[in-house]
């Protein structure tokens, strides 16, 4: 239930086998002195403008950082990067909580979804992806189309039957309206991503196991899933991340603070303090953040490496 | 045992009729083998797409048909929806100009913010493809914003910096431009909603590299030695080179930017304000359906939403051929 996808979420997943092209070979022989002068200014303004464009790009984030030390009174009157008066004040009236929930709740909330959708879409993806990669089956070609076409359909269309069922199942206020589909593959694209992955193996180990008496079970569990380890860490990061920053989801179905998790506590910073408790409010924007950054900066390999295109692929 | 026996005859009959292929193919004689391991090879695969199945029907492809059903009717939650036909989809064309407003945004945000943050990631994309080596840092550095900005965290921010008196006001009255907060103004909070899109380019961009770094480098070099200048081999290399992972990303992107919400939500505190001009698609039909309880109404919004994507993609698929260029291709 990622619903919030602007632009950009949609980065599918490749082993790196990028190629650098090596660049000396793209310089030719001929006067190498005026080449390499040349190189070296290029160089120059190359990384200037790129770091230019990095200071752009991340500076919401740094102003994030360094206001969670501004105190009330500056909010409005020193928007620069800096605080005047540095103070922790924040951070103590943000652990405190809100609406009589406190702060380790939201987290705890948060963190039982994220983990939650982690499992159900390792389960539910590796094992449609195996019958759609490796099982040739009656309808298989219908039904991968479908998922395909599951892939380019807008959340949205099924919100409003979806609250309907999950009305009658008596599930509002509860965590199942939104762990359930993980755990029916509904996310298409990770079924996707498993799919491509699990094709590019080879299958002469597989064979090897069936003529040794293997089935399918056994083929899935002692051989493709090791196999494919890095798409499921890259699918288990993104599920997670996706689930940590969802909103759409526990703003339908969640209606006691005490089961908000981050996204919809914060709305609630956002709606009381319009300009008291500024401070709070985007502190708290802060730590929500954290988790996604400390994920960032540990998988960053996972993430920016191994991310790129299978429509490169074809 | 029984079923396979009845399978034997079955076959049998069937490939009487055809005995001419019968003897050229000796595996024949393992057929009844072999349909039994067909049979069980179904059974595995589905037994395997268990999950997949119910999530596919029971949470996608049923409620669908029933979200179509509930658009031709009046229904709030509590009593048993009442068909009136075409009602809704009369009423969001003529009588209701909040919609026509809110279709109005939701296509300026997708068809203006789209191409701009596909324009930036690809300007990015082959700046850092410029040298190849040393781009890492910056690579990882523009990728996080893909992964963060459609939080709430980052809604807050974004509507913080582009307060009145922000940092964003701030540095543009310092260098003697006057706009005052982009949050408030009508005017200005589409493009400040269309700059957080494109702050998000990373992930697009990412691809986009990729992408760059498969074309042969002799492509370039045949160019330059052919006398083609920086812009044409743009033109003749790069562009149709990259349209593959252009028409992915394009795709993607317009698909993506359809269904923005929650940043909408959180900047204009669910209002769609101001003056309606946040107002995107997937909030008034949130608003419609879930605080004012015209369910049947908001299920009707959702499907001409899918409508129009749907038309987006076939457009896009049918244009496919005349701009994409796959390996391969000769043309």
């Amino acid at each position: 239930m990622s619903t919030t996808s602007s632009f950009g979420e949609n980065a599918l997943v490749l082993t790196e086998n990028q190629v650098d092209p090596d660049p000396k070979t793209s310089t030719t022989p001929q006067a190498p002195r005026r080449r390499i002068k040349r190189k070296t200014w290029q160089t120059a303004i190359w990384f200037v403008v790129l770091i230019t464009i990095t200071a752009v790009v991340l500076y919401p984030l740094v102003w994030l950082l360094f206001s969670t030390f501004k105190p009330n009174s500056e909010f409005g009157s020193n928007m620069g990067l800096l605080p005047n008066a540095p103070t922790l004040d924040n951070y103590t009236k943000v652990f405190e909580g809100i609406a009589g929930v406190p702060m380790w709740r939201f987290f705890l909330n948060s963190f039982i979804i994220a983990a939650g959708s982690v499992i159900g879409v390792l389960l539910s993806s590796s094992l449609a992806a195996y019958a759609f990669a490796r099982i040739h089956f009656k309808g298989l070609s219908v039904l991968f189309a479908a998922m395909i076409g599951t892939l380019l359909l807008p959340f949205h269309v099924v919100i409003i039957p979806q609250y309907i069922i999950f009305q009658r199942l008596d599930m509002i206020d509860t965590f199942w309206p939104l762990l359930l589909p993980k755990f029916l593959a509904t996310e298409a694209f990770f079924v996707f991503l498993l799919v491509q992955f699990i094709r590019q193996m080879p299958r002469d180990m597989d064979e090897a196991a069936r003529i040794d008496g293997a089935g399918h079970m056994r083929i899935f569990w002692s051989i493709i899933l090791p196999l494919i380890k890095p798409a499921l860490i890259t699918c288990s990061i993104f599920a997670f991340i996706w689930a940590w920053n969802d909103f759409l989801g526990p703003l339908l179905y969640l209606t006691s603070p005490e089961n908000y998790p981050l996204p919809v506590a914060l709305r609630l910073y956002n709606d009381q303090t319009s300009v008291s408790d500024y401070g709070a409010t985007v502190t708290a924007s802060f730590i929500a953040l954290i988790p996604i950054l400390l994920f960032f900066l540990v998988f960053q390999r996972f993430l920016v490496d191994g991310v790129a295109t299978q429509g490169l692929k074809g | 045992m029984s079923t396979t026996a009845t399978r034997v005859i079955v076959t049998g009959e069937k490939s009487s009729r055809r005995s001419v292929f019968r003897k050229s193919r000796p595996e024949r004689a393992d057929r009844p083998g072999m349909r039994q391991r067909a049979t069980r090879e179904t059974l595995m695969g589905y037994g395997f797409l268990v999950p997949w199945l119910i999530g596919f029907f029971g949470l996608t492809l049923i409620p669908m048909a029933y979200s179509l059903y509930l658009s031709f009717t009046s229904y709030n939650i509590f009593s048993p929806p009442k068909w009136i036909g075409l009602d809704n989809y009369v009423r969001m064309f003529t009588t209701d100009p909040a919609f026509m407003q809110s279709a109005q945004i939701t296509l300026i945000y997708v068809l203006v913010g789209t191409p701009i943050m596909l324009g930036a990631a690809l300007g990015v994309a082959m700046l850092l493809n410029y040298r190849s080596h040393g781009g890492g840092f910056f690579r990882s550095a523009f990728y996080a914003p893909s992964l963060i900005g459609g939080s709430v965290s980052v809604a807050i921010v974004w509507r913080a910096m582009f307060a009145s008196d922000g940092p964003v006001d701030d540095g543009l009255s310092a260098i003697g431009i006057d706009l005052g907060g982009w949050v408030g103004n009508p005017a200005l909070v589409l493009p400040m909603m269309i700059l957080l899109a494109v702050w998000m380019f990373g992930a697009t961009m990412v691809i986009f590299l990729a992408g760059l770094k498969q074309i042969p480098r002799e492509l370039y070099e045949a160019a330059e030695m052919d006398g083609a200048g920086a812009w044409h081999r743009f033109r003749a290399v790069t562009l149709p080179m990259l349209s593959p992972v252009i028409f992915f990303n394009l795709l993607l992107g317009l698909i993506g930017a359809f269904q923005v919400f929650t940043a909408a939500y959180i900047i204009s505190n669910g209002t769609g304000g101001p003056a309606g001009m946040t107002n995107f698609i997937t909030l008034y039909l949130y608003k419609r359906g879930f605080s004012d309880g015209q369910m049947g109404y908001a299920a009707a919004i959702a499907w001409v939403l899918l409508i129009v994507v749907a038309i987006i993609a076939f457009i896009l698929f049918r244009t496919q051929r005349s701009w994409v260029h796959y390996a391969g291709d000769n043309r």
